[in-house]
């Protein structure tokens, strides 16, 4: 990719920015669907940060799989928690939000100061450019090919393991017998595994009732 | 000209730990569940923006740094779906997504 270098430190400048501005409000929006959708802006401007490091395989991979899926999931998982609570107030949440800003703060200046004090071997050999995605091909079915087929294993326990986990355990009718199941049965064989004790009202919707700590 | 020699190294490896650290507060601050999956997937990308910068500059003609990358984004969008089924299920025994009413194994 040829752009003339002022273009591309104009470029790299404002998805930089677009990048840090997006994850601190990802992090610190009150309002968890602005997040999502900041998210999604995040994981854009990476992909186009990519770009700018003669990338465009995993760049197309990065709107995909991020933007075109994780995303989605996330929004679709906030529609489906969708309540609005007011969290209780913790003692202690401003000290513990100052400790931890204090230590992130820490840990980027120890990053920066690998980053710029380590001596890189640049300039390295030279990017291969366009033809990163043949290069790339040529890996995964070379050097690469047991963690390639490794990660389509991990993806099929993933789906499955998704599909359990988030399954509602309910029918309408026994499998084999074919006579109507007692929903209430299954809600009371699955809820007293994490209710605690005396919240396990037969009413599924009633609130649970904080016990005191 | 290639992106070496316009923009340093240290520039991307730079906006790759501002990234990590927020998404490092995020992860500890976050009350809301879905919002600590969130942070993780902003720091995963952090990560992968150090892999390509090291793959583009240092290792050119073998680019590992972005093999490596594509796996991290295959592993990242199983630990989404698999972390989120595990938020629906929480969510539905518990009723809320407060992290702080999730200390069933705190001692």
């Amino acid at each position: 990719m040829t752009i003339a270098s002022t273009t591309q430190q104009i470029c790299f400048l404002v998805l930089a920015a677009t990048t840090v501005l997006g994850a601190l409000g990802v992090v610190l929006l009150p309002n968890i669907v602005y997040s999502a959708f900041l998210l999604g802006g995040v994981f854009l401007s990476v992909a186009g940060l990519y770009l700018l490091l003669n990338a465009s395989f995993v760049a197309a991979a990065q709107v995909l799989v991020y933007v075109g899926a994780v995303n989605v999931l996330i929004l679709f998982a906030i529609m489906l928690v969708n309540k609005r609570e007011d969290l209780s107030a913790i003692p202690g949440l401003l000290l513990r939000r100052v400790l931890s800003g204090t230590v992130c703060a820490g840990l980027f200046a120890l990053l920066l100061r690998v980053a710029f004090t380590t001596r890189w071997a640049l300039p390295g050999p030279l990017p291969v450019g366009e033809d990163a995605t043949i290069r790339i091909g040529e890996h995964l079915f070379s050097d690469y090919l047991l963690p390639f087929e490794l990660a389509s294993v991990l993806l099929l326990m993933a789906m499955i393991g998704a599909i359990v986990l988030a399954r509602r355990d309910v029918f309408a009718s026994d499998v084999i017998t074919g006579e109507p199941v007692d929903q209430g049965l299954i809600e009371k064989a699955r809820s007293p595994m994490l209710l605690e004790r005396g919240d396990t009202s037969p009413n599924p919707s009633s609130p649970l009732v904080e016990t005191s700590r | 000209m290639t992106a070496d020699s316009t923009i340093p190294l240290q520039a991307f490896l730079t906006v790759a730990a501002l990234l990590f650290c927020t998404g490092v507060w995020g992860l500890i601050n976050s009350r809301n569940a879905v919002r600590v999956l969130m942070s993780i997937e902003l720091m995963l990308n952090a990560v992968n923006i150090n892999l390509m910068a090291f793959s583009s500059y240092l290792d050119g003609q073998l680019i590992r740094g972005q093999v490596f990358a594509i796996f991290v984004i295959t592993v990242a969008a199983a630990e989404a779906a698999v972390g989120l089924a595990i938020l629906l299920s929480l969510y539905r025994n518990r009723e809320t997504v407060d992290m702080e009413r999730f200390n069933l194994l705190r001692w």
